[in-house]
């Protein structure tokens, strides 16, 4: 609790001091760094910076960030929630550019009101050569392409897909160091990034969700100083882009994730954990049908004479359709556009088959969510969902079905 | 006045939208397909009892943190009871140790049940020499409230050890000694201090509170305050979880309603019924008991159909697997109740994993099973025609 409160505290004075000192500014001075267009000049590599920030006069720092809130009324099997009110994230970007090709950017996250509080990235960049940088800090993993490019904003869902979300497990970040870089060669980019950091631990075979399920590491707020196995997590991502076509990416992340050794004593076997995924983006020319999605296959080592209901094996992944309907002055707004999107959604949270019967082992879900999206700007969204989804149990049994609407508004600020 | 109009539009369509979301709600499934809910009667508090008792048992997987282990069998209710269903043969469970009234000669070697899994660090059990065994697949849970508060005479009437009507049906109750924490119910009948047992697949567990506790510890490793033993060290432990908590499981699993029979007005259904009895399997799967008074209302002097004696009968040789519990032999079993036996995929993956060790994996196949005092029975259903047997069938499956 402590720690929450000197957080606030934190957010409190640096917000409030700069507007204090420039008491009755005119908003108008600050200065906005607009977001470019993420289709044509950027990689999915370049998204921690690619997001609107202000800044004000001679104050070396830009700020900036998002919020989320969302409205559904979801139910599951004649089950319904009712009407649930939903202030999912309210994000505070604080950046600087120190010297020239010296840059600093942070991430702080308030979830669901002060539920969770985390610095999902705080990273120092160091440009050596374009190629080269360096990069130290709380970091991203580049697994996958949500992880690093996450914002609310930037989608037409109310939700983050659960492959990202849940099995990967976005947003992921560690303290780390690492490198990156970037080649131009006319209409294409590569770029690379290569990072250690501190990994994961037991509780990922060892959870309330009783299945395998990376993101329950994340609870574990002690990550930031002190990883239990002693041993780096590798990240790593090769992506290619070009301009007519889009971008691929694929990716690596593993490591060792197990205490095996306590007091000096060995108490364990080492066991790894290996996450691969694959993701692309594309915007179909003409139509302007913007297609996103990535697919993620994990691995790891479980004791065989532990529970096979903490799989070996998971794989997952979404695919997002956009598809812009109207894109012109709509109620004052010069660039607003319409929407329609759908997504599918797939995880299999174990790959496998029950050693007792050799049946093939449940624990799966689908959906598919279709909406609707306003956007008066491109950095706010207004977004109408629904979903469909079904389920099944560790034994394949009859899914649980899940549906409803959800509405959300999200916008960078 | 073009925008206002839409405007306004759109903020009715909005409400009307809201109103009707639950209409775009996945729905209930049917209420005859579920055998997850409790009874009918019970008082609002012991409603939120249900669901404390409900949230424990389907939602709460245990972890290390949470007393798991280190050895164990599963790690939540729900992965032995899906949906408070029958359990796949991932869940199956083996005793061993006891191959007579004399009692369980391999306490000392982690008998009478082997924990076959083990957290990370620690090796499971293994059978140890010598010892046999049988393994049990766990049972639905439903509507075990109603059995557990018939009268002990009752079951002692439907008894008749030694086949005095001459039917070749016997039956005979087992004998057990209770744990120190278990009251025994008003009007409970006892012979040289040993109770009458009704739950498990050879009756030696006396009632739910003892089937919680008894789960919790040889299923999980977790201690209570009821039994504050570690299993895998046999020395003291602290409770793991707080008795509220156990208490609520076992009112939960008291509280569960019974299965609802479906397409009783199904005129296959009813010649099945009918050939049941004819074929006296009936006398062992008792159509209907009653209940006697029960701290519960809910529960209390109500009929019910579970199809059971509950009491052990010979079931041959085929069904000896060398091991027992209680006073009972190695080749009798309690008989298990048949009411939502239609139901059992929903639970078992899509398939059936029928008898104590789910070795049948169809209703036929169980039949076949039948020795011992059941062999009559089976033989009279194997001279039935293909179109009986199939009505038969089909009112097994409408239970």
């Amino acid at each position: 609790m402590h720690k929450k409160y000197y957080v606030t505290l934190l957010i409190s004075v640096s917000l409030f001091v700069p507007a204090l000192v420039h008491a009755q500014i005119d908003s108008t001075l600050f200065r906005r760094a607009e977001n470019k267009d993420s289709l044509n000049n950027t990689m999915n590599m370049d998204a921690i910076y690619n997001r609107p920030m202000l800044s004000a006069g001679k104050l070396p720092v830009a700020l900036g960030g998002y919020m989320e809130a969302n409205w559904q009324h979801i139910g599951q099997d004649g089950v319904s929630q009712g009407n649930q009110f939903q202030f999912r994230r309210f994000t505070i970007f604080m950046a600087s550019t120190i010297s020239k090709r010296i840059k600093f950017m942070s991430e702080l996250e308030f979830e669901n009101g002060t539920k969770e509080i985390n610095i999902e990235f705080a990273a120092l960049d160091m440009e050596f050569h374009p190629l080269l940088n360096l990069r130290g800090g709380i970091i991203l993993s580049p697994i996958g392409a949500f992880n690093q490019n996450h914002d609310g904003p930037k989608w037409e869902f109310t939700d983050r897909p659960i492959s990202a979300t849940q099995l990967l497990p976005s947003t992921w970040s560690n303290a780390g160091f690492g490198l990156y870089g970037k080649h131009y060669d006319d209409d294409w980019m590569f770029g690379y990034e290569a990072y250690v950091s501190g990994g994961f631990d037991q509780s990922i075979i060892n959870n309330e969700q009783g299945k395998t399920y990376l993101a329950a590491t994340k609870s574990n707020t002690d990550r930031f100083e002190l990883s239990l196995t002693g041993q780096p997590l590798f990240s790593g991502k090769l992506a290619a882009r070009n301009n007519r076509i889009g971008e691929i990416g694929i990716s690596y992340m593993g490591g060792i994730y197990n205490r095996y050794i306590d007091n000096g004593n060995v108490i364990d076997e080492k066991r790894t954990l290996s996450v691969y995924a694959v993701d692309f983006n594309t915007k179909i020319p003409h139509i302007k049908t913007f297609i996103t999605g990535e697919w993620a296959w994990i691995k790891l080592m479980v004791p065989e004479s532990y529970t096979q209901q903490y799989g070996e094996r998971q794989q997952g992944g979404f695919v997002d359709i956009v598809q812009p309907v109207l894109q012109r002055k709509i109620l004052g707004w010069p660039k607003a556009s319409l929407s329609l999107a759908c997504r599918l959604e797939y995880v299999d949270w174990n790959v496998g088959k029950l050693r007792e019967t050799g049946d093939n082992i449940g624990e799966d879900l689908w959906s598919v969510v279709g909406g609707l999206s306003f956007r008066p700007n491109s950095e706010t969204v207004l977004r109408l969902n629904y979903r469909h989804q079904r389920s099944r149990d560790f034994f394949a049994n009859p899914p649980v079905l899940l549906g409803g609407f959800s509405f959300g508004i999200s916008t960078y600020f | 006045m073009r925008k206002s109009q839409i405007i306004i539009g759109g903020i009715i369509a909005l409400i009307v939208g809201i109103q009707a979301c639950e209409k775009f709600e996945p729905g209930l499934p049917l209420e005859d397909s579920l055998l997850d809910g409790p009874i009918e009667g019970l008082s609002l508090s012991e409603m939120q009892r249900f669901n404390d008792g409900d949230r424990t048992f389907n939602n709460e997987v245990f972890t290390v943190e949470k007393g798991l282990g280190p050895l164990f069998v599963s790690n939540s209710c729900v992965s032995c009871h899906a949906g408070d269903g029958k359990g796949n043969p991932f869940s199956t469970l083996t005793r061993f140790g006891q191959v007579d009234e004399t009692g369980n000669q391999f306490l000392h070697l982690g008998g009478p049940q082997l924990q076959n899994r083990a957290i990370p660090g620690y090796q499971p059990e293994v059978l140890p020499m010598g010892a046999t065994f049988s393994r049990f697949t766990p049972p639905a849970v439903t509507g075990l409230g109603l059995l557990e508060f018939v009268p002990d005479d009752v079951l002692l009437q439907m008894a008749d050890p030694n086949d005095l009507d001459g039917d070749g049906i016997s039956g005979r109750v087992n004998w057990i000694n209770i744990p120190s924490y278990i009251k025994p119910r008003s009007g409970s009948i006892s012979q040289n201090g040993r109770y009458i047992g009704r739950f498990g697949k050879k009756a030696s567990v006396y009632d739910l509170l003892q089937q919680t506790v008894d789960a919790f510890a040889q299923d999980m490793g977790i201690s209570t305050l009821y039994h504050p033993i570690d299993v895998y060290s046999g020395q003291n432990a602290d409770p793991e979880i707080s008795t509220q908590r156990v208490n609520n499981v076992g009112f939960y699993l008291q509280t569960l309603k019974a299965p609802i029979p479906r397409n009783q007005t199904d005129s296959e259904v009813i010649k099945g019924k009918a050939l049941f009895t004819q074929v006296n399997c009936s006398s062992c799967h008792q159509p209907k008991l009653t209940t006697g008074n029960a701290p519960i209302s809910a529960l209390a002097f109500k009929d019910f159909y579970p199809y059971t004696d509950l009491l052990l009968h010979d079931m041959g040789p085929g069904l000896d697997d060398g091991y027992t519990e209680g006073i009972a032999k190695t080749n009798e079993w309690r008989t298990p109740p048949l009411w939502g036996l239609g139901l059992s995929p929903n639970s078992q993956g899509g398939k059936y994993f029928l008898m104590h060790d789910g070795r049948a994996t169809s209703i036929e196949q169980a039949i076949e099973l039948h020795g011992g005092e059941a062999a009559a029975s089976r033989q009279q259903y194997n001279k039935l025609s293909p179109t009986d047997k199939a009505a038969i069938i089909k009112f097994l499956k409408s239970l």
